[in-house]
Formats: structure tokens, sequence, C-alpha cells
């Protein structure tokens, strides 16, 4: 009888120890958090031989070092969450990331990057398509804009273009508030500034088809959009609220500002914050420079997987992320956290489940980074990225303090760039 | 006569040994890796390394941004050093003459001493903070357009009051006990000497207190150089334009968040120069005029 029971219980013992553990460190914290431990919870639940075990690791750059801490200690975990600034740091580190292209096709899951949705498929690829990084929390820069206030000013709709945006800042300001707050300069008035109106963004295709050593910052729309701003400021158009994310959301919160540019993926947390009527729009450009604003490309994070781990735990991993990956789940990511969903299958499903009839603020960023996508629009590949963002961020807070004007803050940016750039690739050649 | 000598052999090395291996792994091996990593241009993962000689000084030392750093950290040390050790000595000497309620007194003024760096500065943000702190309204109210989150002149303001503050508990502490060091019967006596409180102060019990002033002169400008980290981490974080950072905190955010291992260590190197510079001048010259 005791034998029996022994056994019984080694029998256990056994498969309990089959499952393999599968760690996930990811940047995800509060609400976004519970998100993330749900999924890995019905994964879990769905199956018996993998085990997701996801760890919140800090914000975005502490997740970044506590990676690279532990894959220079040989004790990686075999998912990690690396934004976008920090993307060309992972994957040009040689030999450090399984490609998840390469994945999906030895374990099963045929990679085509047409089923992913065109603003997203690039930023995490190499320059031939085929993804390093699996996209998961993927967002877009749009405008929100204060319905109550509007009508109050008299205007109908959201302007389109920064020109309209002037005409309507001024009736704006005579109704007694500021007309914009944005949330993150160097995302939303560099970066995605050179996507939608199709501006290159640095050499070597971006940076996608080689080390980037030139930065191009330093141009005539950057230059008069960033003297624009600077204006705006005197005007009482525009208000910078400091470089921290939150505060230029809580003058919108608050009702002093009526537009704030924001991510896509904010949408959730303000329909349930905002006691006023609010809508979505895309995100406006300059019809001096361009016709018809180009689509923007994805912020946010990709997962990457480490190298050198066991067969079992590449094949748990391919499972997962197919899981990920899967309409079903994409749809639920998206609903629950306001990012968008990467798969074409997954918007379809959205679609068909009238989703975006109920609510129609939360396809604008999809539908922004489904315009067509044209020479400039893929996203970038840079280097010491994050480095480089620290200096935008100093040099912009000096022009709009007006310490000095938008050509030389911009002209040292790149100057400043171009070193980082310089010396990262020498690290890397 | 035969000299008294303690043996040679094991013994006296198995003593020293805690230490000097404590020394060795906590001290002599990471500024020898620095000192090694300085000369290398290295991945982030660690996946390729190249020697490139000075190339990272040159870096350093070549960039505006690192004087500009070097000058707002010596500011910042002058002024947190100056502003802690001035009001602790005063707060020290004032309560020393307290006699009811000594007790209560002290306990209070030491209290800050237990705050982590790090909470101080997340007392700073809420004191500060635009649309609920009270420091910031009162300041914006006497006519001072007080906002540390766009100007960096306020913003350095804010850092140096809040970094002086958590200094002057500990300052208190020290220089209350140096002052209860002094034997009654010399201010007795130097009270019918002299009438004048202030006079009295600079002539005797100052000089008296020297020891204790130069012990914390050193400590004082090492926490300022280096732990004020935390509370520079909580609130500004080098913004606005960059202009809060101090030396310590730009090796952080290079190395780490920019993942800039050369670079950052060619930088902790000049530091580790730079302080030491400091410390000698101070033995050297400083510590001629204290009186043990």
């Amino acid at each position: 009888m005791r034998v029996k029971s022994f056994l019984v219980a080694a029998l256990f013992a056994v498969v309990a120890n089959a499952t393999t553990n599968i760690t996930w460190w990811h940047a995800m914290g509060g609400r976004l958090g519970e998100v993330v431990n749900q999924l890995a919870d019905n994964f879990n639940k769905s199956q018996s031989e993998y085990k997701v075990i996801p760890v919140y690791k800090g914000g975005y750059e502490d997740t970044m070092t506590a990676g690279i801490a532990a894959y220079r200690a040989h004790k990686a975990p075999d998912i990690i969450q690396i934004f976008d600034a920090g993307a060309a740091t992972i994957i040009n580190a040689k030999g450090v990331v399984y490609p998840v292209a390469d994945l999906f096709d030895k374990y099963g899951t045929k990679f085509n990057a047409n089923d992913y949705i065109s603003g997203v498929r690039n930023f995490y690829a190499d320059s031939k398509g085929r993804m390093i990084g699996c996209p998961f929390n993927s967002s877009t820069p749009v405008m929100y804009y204060n319905k109550d206030i509007f009508k109050k000013a008299g205007i109908k709709n959201p302007p389109k273009t920064w020109e309209e945006f002037e005409k309507d800042a001024a009736k704006i300001k005579k109704a007694g508030y500021i007309a914009l707050s944005q949330s993150h300069s160097p995302w939303i008035f560099a970066e995605n500034f050179h996507s939608r109106h199709n501006l290159q963004l640095a050499n070597k295709n971006n940076g996608f088809d080689g080390l980037a050593t030139k930065i191009y910052y330093a141009n005539p729309a950057m230059e008069y959009h960033w003297s624009k701003l600077r204006d705006w400021i005197n005007k009482g158009y525009y208000k910078y609220y400091g470089r921290g994310w939150a505060d230029n959301q809580q003058a919108f919160y608050d009702q002093k500002v009526a537009m704030w540019l924001g991510s896509s993926g904010s949408f959730g947390g303000l329909k349930k914050g905002a006691k006023f009527n609010f809508g979505t729009t895309y995100l406006p450009y300059w019809k001096k420079f361009i016709d018809k604003g180009a689509q923007t490309f994805i912020g946010g994070a990709a997962l990457f997987v480490f190298s050198g781990k066991s067969d079992e735990k590449y094949r748990g991993i391919n499972a997962f992320l197919r899981f990920l990956t899967n309409p079903k789940n994409q749809y639920f990511w998206h609903k629950e956290t306001g990012y968008v969903p990467i798969t074409k299958a997954a918007y379809e499903l959205a679609k068909k489940d009238g989703y975006y009839k109920r609510t129609p603020d939360a396809e604008i960023g999809i539908k922004q980074l489904s315009l067509p996508s044209q020479k400039w629009t893929k996203g970038y590949r840079l280097g010491n990225y994050v480095q480089i963002r620290e200096i935008m961020v100093e040099e912009f807070e000096k022009i709009l303090n007006g310490q000095e004007s938008a050509k030389d803050g911009l002209e040292t940016i790149d100057r400043k760039a171009d070193k980082l750039l310089v010396r990262f690739a020498r690290t890397h050649r | 006569m035969k000299k008294v000598q303690f043996k040679g052999g094991i013994i006296p090395y198995l003593f020293v040994s805690p230490q000097i291996i404590i020394i060795l792994v906590f001290f002599i091996w990471p500024s020898v890796m620095a000192v090694y990593y300085s000369f290398e241009l290295q991945d982030a993962f660690g996946t390729s390394s190249q020697f490139v000689g000075f190339l990272n000084y040159q870096d350093v030392l070549g960039d505006k941004d690192y004087y500009n750093s070097l000058s707002f950290t010596l500011i910042f040390s002058t002024l947190v050093t100056l502003f802690s050790l001035g009001t602790g000595l005063y707060l020290a000497h004032k309560a020393n003459e307290v006699i009811k309620g000594k007790g209560l007194y002290r306990t209070l003024f030491i209290w800050p001493y237990a705050i982590a760096p790090a909470v101080v500065g997340l007392i700073a943000t809420f004191l500060f903070n635009e649309s609920h702190g009270d420091l910031y309204h009162f300041l914006n109210q006497i006519g001072w357009k007080f906002d540390p989150k766009s100007d960096p002149f306020d913003a350095q303001v804010m850092l140096i009051f809040i970094s002086s503050w958590k200094q002057v508990s500990v300052n208190f502490i020290f220089f209350l006990s140096g002052l209860q060091g002094i034997p009654r019967s010399i201010i007795e006596a130097s009270k019918l000497d002299c009438k004048s409180d202030t006079r009295r102060f600079w002539s005797i019990i100052f000089p008296l207190l020297t020891p204790t002033t130069f012990f914390l002169l050193v400590t004082n400008i090492t926490y300022a150089f280096f732990d004020t980290f935390g509370i520079i981490d909580t609130t500004t974080r080098g913004t606005p334009m960059g202009q809060t950072k101090t030396l310590a905190y730009k090796i952080y955010q290079d190395g780490f968040l920019g993942a800039d291992v050369g670079g950052s260590s060619a930088q902790s190197v000049i530091l580790m120069l730079f302080v030491l510079i400091i410390t000698i001048f101070q033995f050297k010259y400083i510590e001629k005029r204290v009186h043990y």
C-alpha cells in the first residue's frame, strides 16, 4: 500500500517535472501587468507541456538593463520585452537573439510578413522584412481632442493639418484654453514626424541596411515645425509640461488643454478617467511639406527570444508566441489595453465583432498604421538611441525655452547623435 | 634587552585577511575592471569588445556636456556642503544651549537622518509638485515663477535645498557631540573674558571643533558627489535640459541606460582620480589647520 502510493506520488512528480518553464521578463506595470499575467495564465491552462512565468522587471530601461546583466552572467531569461529605442542594441549584439522568423519557420509556424499590419511588420525586422523580435505592445501617436472645448470654441472638426491647427488654436485660446500638449517629443515630434512627412531619418536606409552613422533631424521641415512650436508657446497655443508623460496627459484630463498628442494605447485609460467627451484623430501634418500625411510606425516594445536555449524551450516559446499572436488573444489584448492588434486577422476579428462601431476611437491608431507605406515610413534602427533620445529632449527643451533657435538645436542634435552612432558602429563592426 | 615581538607565521595574516579580502573584492577588483573597460569599446551584451586605447577618454574629455556636468557637480557639492554644514552647526550650537526639553529637540533634529535618499527625493517630488505641492504653490505665491520641470535653475535650487536638508541631521549629531566634548571649564573661562557670544564662538569654540568640521567636510563632499544619486534619480533624473546631472548620475545614465560600458568606465576612472585629488588636497592643506 505504502509502496503503491509512493509510486503514484513519484509518477506525479515526473509528470510535474515534464513541464518546461519559460521565463518571460517584461516591463508592463499596473493594469497592463495584470493583462500580461492573465495571458500567461490562459496559455498555461490551455496546455500542460509548458509553463510561462512572466516577471515584471520595472520600466523599459530597467528591463533592458536587467536583461543585459543577466545575459552577461549567463542567466538570461527565455523571452524579454525590449522597447523601440533599445531594439538596435539587442539586434546588433551578435548571437544574442534567436530571430522569431527563424524560430517560427523551424518549429512549425510558417512566418509570413504579410500577416502583420503594415506599420507594425518592419520595425523589428531585418532589411528583408524577416522579423527578429515579435511586436508585442504596439502603439502609435494619435491626437485626442476635447469635444466640449471644441464646441465652446466653435470648432466643428478636429484639425487634419498643422495649418488648420493654427487657426483652431486661436479660437481655443479665445475660449480660454491652451490648445495643445504632447507627451513624448522624440517619438511624436521627431521620429513619427519624419514618417508622417515621409522624410529620411538616418543614412543606410534609416539604419535597416547597416550601421547608420548619420542622423537627419536638421532639415527644413523639422526646423519649421520646431520654430512653430516655440512660436505657439509664446502665443499660448502650446504648453510643455516637462518631459514626463503623465504631466502632459494630466493637463488634458484637467481640461486645461484642448488637444493632447499621446499613444493610441492611452485610449483605454482616457476612456475610464476623462470626465468629458473626447474624440481621437490622426496625427496632424504640415500641408506645406506633404500633400497627404503618410503612415506612422509603431512605438512600444517587442518580445525577443534569447539564443542558446534547449530545443524543448524553443518549442514552448513557439507555442506561446503563436498563442499570443492568434486573433482571439490579440483582440483581447487590444480591447483590454488599447494597444493595436498586430495581425490583420485580429483586426478583422475586432471589426467583425463590431468593436469599432461601439468605440470608433479605438480604430484610429490601426488606420493610421495601415495607411499606404512609403519609402521612409518603416521606422528606424539606430544604436545608442536611448542616449540620443536623451540628447534630443535636452535640446528640444532649449528650443522651447528660447535658449537656442530651432536650427541650432537640431544641428546640435545631429552633431551629438552622429558621434554616438559612429561609436556604436565602431563597437559592432 | 630583548625586543618584545609577536612570532610571525600565519596567525597575523589570518587576522587581517577579512579586511583585505573585502578591500580586494569590493574596491580593488571593481576599480581595476573599470580601468580595464575604459580602454575598450564593448557591445552592451558583452558579445564583442575591442581595445581602443584612449578613445573613450578623448570622447569624454572632448564632450562639452561633460564639463557642464562637472561644473554643476562642483557648484552643487560646494553649496550642499556649505548649507548642510552651516545649518547643522547653527542648530547644534543652539541646541547645546537649550536647558529645558533638550532631549526632545535633539531627537527631532536627528530624525531625518534615518530617511533614505530615495525617500527624500520622493518627499521632494510631493512638495514641489505642480498640482499639489505646498512648496511649489508657496514659491509661486510669493512671486517666483517656480517651475523645476522646465527651468534648470529652479530644478537646481530644489535639488540643493532637498539634498542639504537630508544631510543637516548628520552634521547636527556630530557637531553636537563635538560641542559636548569641549570642557565646560574652557567655556566658562571664556565667558569671563569675552561678552560677545559670536566672538566667543568663532575664537574659542569653533577652533576646538575643527577635527569634527574636517571630518564632516570630507564626508559631506563625498555625500554630495555620490549619495545624492538617489535624490536625483527620484526627482529630476538629470532634467531639464540635462542641467541637473552630477558626474555620478551621468555615469549611471551612460553606463546603464545607454549601455555604454567603455564610455562610462572612462568617466568613472576620471571621477576616481578627481575625488582622489580632492581628498589629497583636503588632507594636505586643510588638515594642517585642524587642531586635534
